[in-house]
């Protein structure tokens, strides 16, 4: 199995963006299925009168939020109990996965039914929980492909937005018995659909993600559009809620808030299908809810990135991403992939994923769609600093622009280094000038060199002083 | 007026011709240009590869050279977002740095800001598309970001259509960044580059004779692939355009 927090892809991620863009057909195809998601979210988007005001409430919601965390966490701990679940508290992905087996056993439970969850993907429980004889069935139709395909999801919300239909007609050949060469998506939906209805019936427990916890009622909140988390939820007696603690919202109202902006910026929907509020378990059944740290709270301590906390994971920041969109979730080597997958990844493990804060050309796209305002570009423009500051940054560059850094603090140096930059462009033969070193030139033209710099013609056409005519 | 002209170092050397136009029509505004000879470079290129010892002697140099002008004009959006968004670490709280980064500003920006210059005159008949570079529409906003649901301005496009005879052509991806990214064009080079041929096809399928915008970085870029690949278009830096537009 494969799940779990993919391994970062030797050569890191422009090795990977590389591979990925070698197929330039597949590559714009992937871009174009992305952006169309992109183009709904800003007519849904449009549609709402005051969208930039619901996108300042909910960062300041999400700032609020964060500034309280401890006494939320206790009050909604206090009222998930009054409303009779158990909660659970896991420090890291480890006691997470032990915690939830544990439920599982404890009961003897050996068929799980999942729907949706990125916090265990984290956390890697499909395959701990498989090692250790349960079967696990993840049942959102996206996530069932990749799974029965033993892949990572490549995006939070179409976990198999990389495959073509073609390609899951040949899985559900294999795998379900379609007949071969079936590519129509209502047919396949619908044989997954019976696949899926059939683990459903059998299943003794139901594993749910958490897109929202309010701390004032105990209740969670789960928003699908397939109906999964109900479905899994509502026929076996068992239900365990995994949680990041960073979910928590501190209101009923503010819930409100994030709703109409979660589907849009997801989707482009007004609201998903179904959005689930469970509040304590089923006549005769039992809920668990399992909060867990895994890193969040050292994130929380640190000043400059805590506000990457804020994510709802909408997914709209890999939609606008015109990196992403060209690279493919798997390029970088992560759970989440991404803007912000990029700068959650840096901000836990610098030296681990040193590539993801390059993987962006900083265009801001990301800042602008995230529906809780988070300032993602300016997140991997500090973990840059953060890389360089470690020593983390290849050498080569490093000496390269600390070179350039020397040149630009000498007027004189820097004009003579520019005669001979432009000297060389305009003399050099072409096989010296587009050698191997030259990575600009593997599929550009160098820029034409002038003759004449701007200082060069300034001082020929002005008068002494540097002074205008005007 | 009397303003410091900052030119980009790529600019002064590969693309001399942008701050030309721009002297040219600052002059035209009445305005009265300086080009402070000791300047290089605004340290960009260190600072987004997180190389901030690298770049601090830079950002200390860029204020002692251009501390207490009236203001400071560049045909750069991203140069200018350096100074006014990224020189907070190097210099916060250094004498004249306030001022500094109130007074910096991109060219179209300056123009329509402070000049309040709304119509440039001049004639420009020819089928353009405006390149917006990113730093400019979303660091300075010289525009209103497609993914943005404020109302649509844009300084740089209102400026071009006031040119008589232009046609400004809409593109498919009003705002899709062109890939340059500064160190992002050789670090992530397969991306970049596709980037860079995407944005092309749009422009051309929009039918641009003319590809212009705020910043060199990126149409140098674009003018780089397009090249390789046999694309006749043509790039011109927005002063330039100015520039030759002008009566």
């Amino acid at each position: 199995m494969s799940h779990g927090s993919a391994p970062a892809p030797a050569g890191g991620h422009p090795e990977a963006a590389a591979r990925f863009v070698a197929n330039e057909a597949r590559t714009h195809w992937h871009d174009q299925a992305l952006w169309f998601v992109r183009e709904k979210r800003d007519k849904a988007a449009s549609l709402v009168p005051d969208w930039e005001e619901l996108r300042i409430a909910a960062a300041a919601i999400r700032a609020y939020q964060r500034g309280r965390l401890p006494e939320l966490l206790e009050e909604f701990e206090r009222n998930a109990v009054a409303r009779g679940a158990k909660v659970h508290w896991a420090a890291d992905a480890a006691e997470h996965n032990e915690i939830v087996h544990r439920i599982l056993d404890e009961r003897g439970v050996r068929r799980l039914v999942k729907s949706k969850s990125m916090l265990t993907e984290e956390c890697g429980l499909n395959p701990y929980l498989e090692a250790r004889g349960i079967e696990v069935v993840d049942t959102d139709l996206g996530e069932r492909i990749v799974q029965l395909r033993q892949e990572p999801p490549s995006h939070i919300i179409f976990p198999a937005i990389h495959l073509k239909r073609e390609e899951i007609g040949v899985l559900f050949h294999d795998k379900l018995g379609t007949p071969q060469g079936l590519s129509d998506p209502t047919k396949l939906t619908e044989a997954a659909r019976g696949h899926l209805r059939e683990r459903f019936m059998r299943a003794q427990a139901g594993l749910t993600g958490v897109n929202f916890a309010v701390a004032e009622t105990g209740g969670v909140v789960v928003c699908t559009n397939e109906g999964n988390a109900d479905m899994g939820t509502s026929l076996p007696p068992l239900h365990i809620a995994c949680m990041g603690v960073e979910k928590l919202l501190p209101r009923l109202e503010h819930l409100a808030v994030m709703v109409r902006l979660l589907a849009r910026s997801a989707t482009g929907q007004p609201i998903t299908s179904y959005t689930s509020h469970f509040h304590g378990p089923i006549e005769g059944g039992e809920l668990h809810i399992v909060i867990v740290d895994n890193g969040r709270s050292r994130l929380l301590a640190d000043t400059a990135l805590r506000g990457l906390l804020a994510c709802i994971r909408c997914g709209a920041c890999m939609n606008t991403c015109p990196v992403y969109r060209r690279s493919g979730g798997y390029s970088y080597g992560w759970v989440v992939p991404g803007p912000i997958g990029s700068a959650l990844a840096a901000a836990r493990d610098p030296a681990s994923h040193a590539t993801l804060p390059f993987a962006s050309s900083l265009c801001g796209s990301c800042d602008g769609v995230c529906p809780v305002r988070i300032p993602i570009h300016d997140a991997l423009l500090k973990e840059r600093r953060t890389l360089a500051a470690r020593g983390l940054i290849p050498p080569g560059k490093r000496f390269a622009l600390a070179f350039l850094a020397l040149v630009l603090r000498y007027r004189a140096v820097y004009e003579a280094g520019g005669r001979i930059l432009r000297f060389a462009l305009r003399h050099l033969p072409r096989f010296v000038l587009y050698g191997p070193w030259n990575v600009w030139g593997r599929r550009r033209e160098l820029p034409p060199a002038p003759k004449e710099s701007f200082r060069d013609t300034w001082r020929r056409t002005r008068a002494a002083g540097g002074r205008s005519r005007g | 007026m009397r303003v410091a002209l900052f030119v980009p170092c790529y600019v002064d050397q590969l693309w001399p011709g942008a701050a030309l136009g721009a002297v040219k029509v600052l002059e035209a505004h009445g305005v009265e240009v300086v080009f402070p000879e000791e300047q290089t470079c605004c340290g960009q290129p260190m600072a987004n590869a997180g190389l901030a010892a690298a770049a601090e002697p830079l950002a200390r140099r860029f204020l002692e050279v251009f501390g207490g002008f009236e203001a400071v004009v560049c045909p750069s959006g991203s140069c200018t977002s350096m100074v006014r968004n990224h020189y907070d670490p190097f210099l916060a709280g250094a004498p004249g740095f306030d001022a500094l980064k109130a007074h910096t500003y991109e060219l179209c920006e300056f123009l329509v800001d402070v000049l309040g210059v709304r119509e440039v005159r001049g004639s420009f008949p020819h089928k353009v598309a405006l390149h917006q570079s990113c730093h400019g529409l979303r660091e300075l906003g010289l525009g209103v970001a497609s993914e943005s649901m404020r109302p649509r301005t844009n300084k740089v496009d209102g400026l071009l259509r006031s040119l008589a005879g232009i046609e400004l052509v809409p593109l498919a991806r009003a705002d899709e960044c062109c890939g340059f990214g500064g160190t992002f064009a050789v670090v992530e080079e397969a991306v970049s580059a596709l980037m860079g041929k995407d944005r092309i096809a749009d422009h051309e399928k929009a039918g641009a004779e003319i590809v212009t915008g705020t910043d060199v970085s990126c149409l140098m870029h674009l003018q780089g692939i397009a090249k390789r690949d046999g694309r006749p278009l043509r790039f011109m830096h927005v002063a330039e355009v100015l520039a030759e537009a002008l009566p």
